[in-house]
C-alpha cells in the first residue's frame, strides 16, 4: 500500500481482510451502559444511528467500550482507539464535529397529575423537591443545577452524582426512578435520558422542556448533538456529515422513537453550523 | 539569590543579639523536631515522612556542602510504567522497596549485591477501570512498613499487605468501589497496630472517610467520615475544637443544604503524621464537592480542614478548617509537620502546614489553635487569616462564578503548594518548601458533556505568577514568618523535599533536573539530569556497605504533568482543569518515564 492511499484511508477507517474479503471497518468508541444513549448490546438510539451510518460507508462497526467519564475523549478518540464518537456537544473543543443531528433541551419530569413545572421562574418550585444532575467540583454543574442556585433554589434540591453506580445498569437513570418512586418531585434532567426513561418508569409521567431556554448568556439549556472525529480527520467527517444527510428520514424515525425532545424539527436541515 | 546571603547575615546577627524581645524574633531557640522524632539515625527510610513528626529529615552526613559536588550514579531501575512517579523509595535493613504508579507493582531492590538486582516484585493487579476513575494521572505517593509487612494502596481502593522479606500477600482489603468513583492514592500510616487510610474521589461525589486496619488482619477498626451527623464523624464529648464556628452539634449535617452532605467530599488522600507523646493522629480533609459553592450555602464542614483524633478509637478531638465554604478546590491535604518550638516566649508543641490557600499555618497542636498564618504565595483570591476566628478572608470578586470572567486569581487550583511535601531540617531549624508560583482566569464557556449530559464547562487557564516563573523552592523562617532564600525554577515543583544533616537539600525539578542545595543559603551544590521530570519524594540512606546514598524516582505526570503522562494536546489550554495552558513547554523539554535513580559519592 502506497502512502498516499493510506493517507486517505487510514484516517477513516482499517482495511481488514475478513474471510478474504476486503471489508471497512468503522472504529466507534461509545459507553457500554448509558441507555438510551448506547449500550454493549447495541440498543441504545447512538448505537442505531452509528448502524445507518456504517451501512452507507459500506463498514462494519467495531466498538471499543469506554465509560464516559472524565478522560473519555482523551483515552479514546485522541488515543486512535477508534476514529468516531457519537453523541456530543456540536463545536467542542479539541474535537472536530459533524453538522448536528439533532438539537435537544434539558426537560422538567413530573409526575402526571402531580404539580406540572414548565419554567425555572415558577413559584412552584420552590414548594417542590427537585433533582438535578451533578457533575464534578471543577466549577462546572449541569446547566440547571446553576439556573436553580442562582435563584436561590438550593435547600430543595437533591443531587444525583451523573455518574451513579457503575455495577447498576444505565447509572444516570437513578435520578428518574427517585421521581417515579417519590422521592423527589421534579426531575430536571437532559431531554433524551428523560424523554425514554418517562415511558418506562411504570408510572405515568410528563415531560416539558425547561424555560427560559437560556437563562442568562451562560447558561444554554438547549444543545445541537453531533459526531465527532479527530482534529485532523476531515475525511471521515464529510462522510459521516453526507450519510447523516442521505439518511435523515431515519436518523429522525429512531429518535423519535426513543422519545428524544426535539427542538430542531421543522428547521430546515441546512449546512453545518460554522 | 543576591539577596539570600545579606538575609541570612541579618537572621545570624538578630540571634547574636541579647533577648530582649517580647515579639516573636529570633531571640529563642530555632523550633526543633521533638523527641519522638529526634532519634538516633539508623540509615534507614522506612515510611515517606521518615518519622511521625514529617519532617523528611536525615542525621546522614557524609554527603555534605563540601562533598555533595562529587554525587555519582551508583545504580538505576526502570518501574515499566511510564506514568506519573510521586512514590518515595523505602529502605528497611539491605532491602530497598519501590512502588509504581497503576498497576502499583512492588519491587524489592537487594542492596547488599552490586547493582541491587531485583529480589521480587508483588503486583496486586488492580482493576484496569480504575485508570478512567481517578481524576488527575495513575499516582500512589507510596508504600509503608511496619512489623516486617510493606503495606500500600492501590488505585482501586485496596489495602495490601506484603512481607517484607518474601514478597508474599499478607492480607488484601478492599475498602472502595470504583463503580462509584472511588480510588486511593494515598501512602498509609501505620500507629501501633493500626493501619490508617483514607479514600479519594471527591469529585465524583464520595463521601470523605478515614479508617483503621487491624495490621495483622487487615480488618476495619474504626471509620470515620468527614461529612454527616456527628456520630458518623466520630465528633462526641472529647471534641475540643479552638474556634467558635466549629463548635455545636452536627454540624457536618447543618453547614449543607438539606442532603448534599451525602456527597459532601471532603476526601482523604493527603499525607498523615502522629504525636505519640499526645496520642493524636492529624490528617487533612479535601474540598467540599461536587456541588459548586453557591449550590451548597454554609461552611461545609469537616471539608478542607485538618483533624486530630484519637488513633485506637477514631474519636475526633479538634478540627480546623483551612478554607470554610471552599470556592477555590482548595483540598487541604497537604503535609502536617509536628514541632516544639518558642512561641512569644512559651514553648509550644504545634503543626506546621504550608496550605493550598497561599498560608503558612502554625497551629498549637494540642489545640488547634492558630498562631500564625502568613502568605508564602502571590496572593489575590484571599486577603489574610483572621486569628481571633481562625477564618480566612476570600477576596468576594476572585470568586469563580457563571456569567462572569475572573482574571489574576492566585493561588491557582491546585494551590499555592500542592501534596509535594515539605521537609524540615532538625539542625538549621528551617522549613524547606517545593511550591508553585501561579495564577489563573477563569470562564465558563466551552460546551462540554459527561455521561451523555452536556453543560458549560470551565475554562480555566493557569500561567507563571509575578516574575514570569512557575516554581520555588523555598527557605522558611518559622519564627520570622518569612522566606530567608528562594530558587525560582521555570515549571511548578511537583517533587517533595529531603534534608540531611550535610546541610544539604535535595529537590527534583519537572525538566528532571536533581538538585543538591545548601541548607542554609540555597546555592546549588550539585544538580543531575535525569531521564525525566521528577514528580518524586526523594530519601537518603546508609547502605549496608555504610556510604551513604540518595534516591528519587523520575517519571513526570500528575495533574502538573498530565500534559505529558496522558499526552494531552498543548493547543487545547483548558486541559487537565487549565494547567495545560502553564505547561505547554513540558513537552519540548521532558519525555514520559519511570526510573529510580540511585546516587552515591566516589
Amino acid at each position: 500500500m502506497c502512502s498516499s492511499f493510506l493517507k486517505g484511508a487510514a484516517l477513516a477507517a482499517l482495511l481488514v481482510m475478513a474471510g478474504g474479503v476486503h471489508a471497512r471497518e468503522l472504529r466507534v468508541c461509545a459507553d457500554p451502559n448509558n441507555l438510551p444513549f448506547s449500550n454493549e448490546a447495541g440498543e441504545g438510539f447512538e448505537n442505531k444511528i452509528v448502524s445507518l451510518i456504517a451501512q452507507e460507508l459500506g463498514a462494519e462497526v467495531r466498538y471499543t467500550w469506554w465509560a464516559q467519564r472524565r478522560g473519555f475523549l482523551r483515552n479514546t478518540l485522541k488515543a486512535e482507539i477508534c476514529d468516531l464518537v457519537p453523541g456530543l456537544p456540536a463545536n467542542l473543543e479539541g474535537v472536530r464535529t459533524t453538522a448536528p443531528y439533532y438539537r435537544s433541551s434539558y426537560v422538567f419530569v413530573t409526575r402526571t397529575g402531580g404539580p406540572e413545572i414548565q419554567s425555572f421562574n415558577d413559584p412552584a418550585l420552590r414548594a417542590v423537591r427537585i433533582g438535578v444532575h451533578l457533575i464534578g467540583d471543577d466549577g462546572s454543574n449541569t446547566p440547571p443545577a446553576h439556573a436553580l442556585s442562582r435563584r436561590g433554589i438550593v435547600e430543595n434540591v437533591r443531587g444525583f452524582m451523573i455518574y451513579g453506580d457503575y455495577n447498576e445498569p444505565d447509572p444516570p437513570a437513578r435520578i428518574l426512578r427517585a421521581l417515579a418512586n417519590g422521592d423527589i418531585d421534579v426531575a430536571v434532567v437532559w431531554g433524551p435520558l428523560g424523554g425514554y426513561f418517562a415511558e418506562r418508569e411504570g408510572v405515568p409521567l410528563t415531560v416539558n422542556p425547561v424555560r427560559p431556554i437560556f437563562d442568562g448568556p451562560q447558561l444554554p439549556m438547549a444543545f445541537d448533538i453531533s459526531m465527532a472525529v479527530r482534529k485532523d480527520d476531515e475525511t471521515l467527517r464529510q462522510e459521516v456529515d453526507a450519510a447523516l444527510a442521505r439518511r435523515r428520514p431515519e436518523v429522525d424515525a429512531i429518535l423519535a422513537a426513543f422519545r428524544v425532545p426535539r427542538l430542531d424539527t421543522g428547521m430546515k436541515q441546512a449546512g453545518r453550523t460554522p | 539569590m543576591g539577596g539570600a546571603r545579606l538575609a541570612l547575615v541579618l537572621a545570624i546577627s538578630l540571634i547574636l543579639q541579647p533577648v530582649s524581645s517580647v515579639l516573636a524574633q529570633p531571640a529563642s531557640p530555632p523550633p526543633a523536631a521533638p523527641p519522638f522524632a529526634a532519634t538516633p539515625e539508623d540509615g534507614q527510610w522506612t515510611i515517606p515522612q521518615k518519622n511521625y513528626a514529617s519532617t523528611r529529615y536525615s542525621d546522614l552526613s557524609e554527603i555534605n556542602t563540601e562533598t555533595v559536588k562529587n554525587l555519582q550514579v551508583a545504580f538505576t531501575f526502570s518501574t515499566g510504567v511510564n506514568k506519573g512517579q510521586e512514590s518515595a523509595p523505602l529502605v528497611v535493613g539491605g532491602t530497598m522497596y519501590v512502588l509504581s504508579p497503576y498497576p502499583n507493582i512492588l519491587y524489592a531492590l537487594d542492596l547488599t549485591q552490586p547493582g541491587a538486582p531485583m529480589k521480587w516484585q508483588y503486583n496486586p493487579k488492580p482493576a484496569a477501570a480504575a485508570q478512567g476513575v481517578a481524576c488527575c494521572d495513575v499516582v500512589n505517593r507510596g508504600p509503608t512498613f511496619a512489623n516486617g509487612r510493606i503495606v500500600f494502596t492501590t488505585l482501586d481502593a485496596h489495602v495490601v499487605s506484603v512481607n517484607a522479606e518474601t514478597g508474599e500477600e499478607v492480607w488484601k482489603t478492599k475498602l472502595g468501589d470504583i463503580n462509584r468513583g472511588e480510588t486511593m492514592t494515598m501512602a498509609p500510616l501505620v500507629v501501633k497496630d493500626k493501619v490508617i487510610v483514607g479514600i479519594s474521589g471527591g469529585e465524583y461525589g464520595v463521601r470523605g472517610w478515614i479508617q483503621a486496619l487491624d495490621i495483622n488482619s487487615g480488618k476495619s477498626v474504626w471509620k470515620a467520615y468527614n461529612t454527616g451527623p456527628d456520630q458518623d464523624v466520630k465528633i462526641g464529648p472529647t471534641f475540643k475544637p479552638f474556634y467558635d464556628s466549629d463548635k455545636g452539634k452536627d454540624l457536618g449535617v447543618t453547614t449543607w443544604p438539606a442532603d448534599a452532605w451525602q456527597q459532601g467530599g471532603g476526601t482523604v488522600w493527603g499525607w498523615l503524621s502522629y504525636d505519640p507523646e499526645l496520642n493524636l493522629l492529624y490528617h487533612g480533609t479535601g474540598n467540599p464537592g461536587p456541588w459548586n459553592p453557591n449550590q451548597r450555602p454554609g461552611d461545609n464542614k469537616w471539608t478542607a480542614g485538618i483533624f486530630a483524633r484519637d488513633p485506637d478509637t477514631g474519636e475526633a478531638r479538634w478540627f480546623y478548617q483551612t478554607a470554610p465554604h471552599d470556592l477555590h478546590d482548595w483540598d487541604n491535604i497537604n503535609e502536617l509537620i509536628l514541632l516544639d518550638m518558642d512561641w512569644e516566649g512559651q514553648p509550644r508543641k504545634v503543626l506546621v502546614h504550608p496550605g493550598r490557600t497561599g498560608f503558612l499555618y502554625v497551629i498549637d497542636r494540642t489545640t488547634g489553635e492558630v498562631l500564625s498564618a502568613k502568605p508564602f504565595h502571590a496572593l489575590t483570591a484571599v486577603t489574610g487569616v483572621d486569628l481571633k476566628t481562625g477564618r480566612i478572608q476570600y477576596n468576594a470578586e476572585k470568586e469563580p462564578v457563571n456569567n462572569r470572567v475572573v482574571r489574576d486569581i492566585c493561588p491557582t487550583a491546585p494551590g499555592a503548594k500542592d501534596w509535594n511535601p515539605s521537609a524540615f531540617s532538625h539542625r538549621t531549624g528551617l522549613l524547606y518548601i517545593p511550591h508553585m508560583n501561579m495564577c489563573m482566569d477563569w470562564e465558563s464557556v466551552e460546551p462540554n458533556y459527561i455521561a451523555g449530559t452536556p453543560y458549560v464547562g470551565a475554562e480555566v487557564r493557569m500561567y507563571p505568577g509575578p516574575g514570569g516563573h512557575m516554581g520555588e523552592f523555598s527557605a522558611w523562617d518559622l519564627q520570622a514568618g518569612k522566606e530567608l532564600w528562594t530558587i525560582n525554577e521555570r515549571f511548578p515543583l511537583w517533587s517533595g523535599a529531603l534534608a540531611t544533616a550535610g546541610d544539604v537539600v535535595f529537590y527534583g525539578t519537572m525538566e528532571g533536573w536533581f538538585k543538591a542545595v545548601h541548607a542554609r543559603t540555597g546555592e546549588v551544590l550539585w544538580q543531575f539530569k535525569v531521564d525525566s521530570g521528577i514528580i518524586g519524594q526523594p530519601t537518603t540512606y546508609r547502605g549496608p556497605d555504610g556510604k551513604q546514598y540518595v534516591a528519587i524516582l523520575s517519571g513526570v505526570g500528575g495533574w502538573a504533568g498530565a500534559i505529558v503522562s496522558g499526552d494531552l494536546d498543548p493547543r487545547d489550554g483548558s486541559a487537565a482543569k487549565g494547567f495545560v495552558n502553564a505547561m505547554r513547554d513540558l513537552k519540548n523539554v521532558t519525555t514520559k518515564g519511570g526510573a529510580l535513580y540511585v546516587f552515591k559519592l566516589p
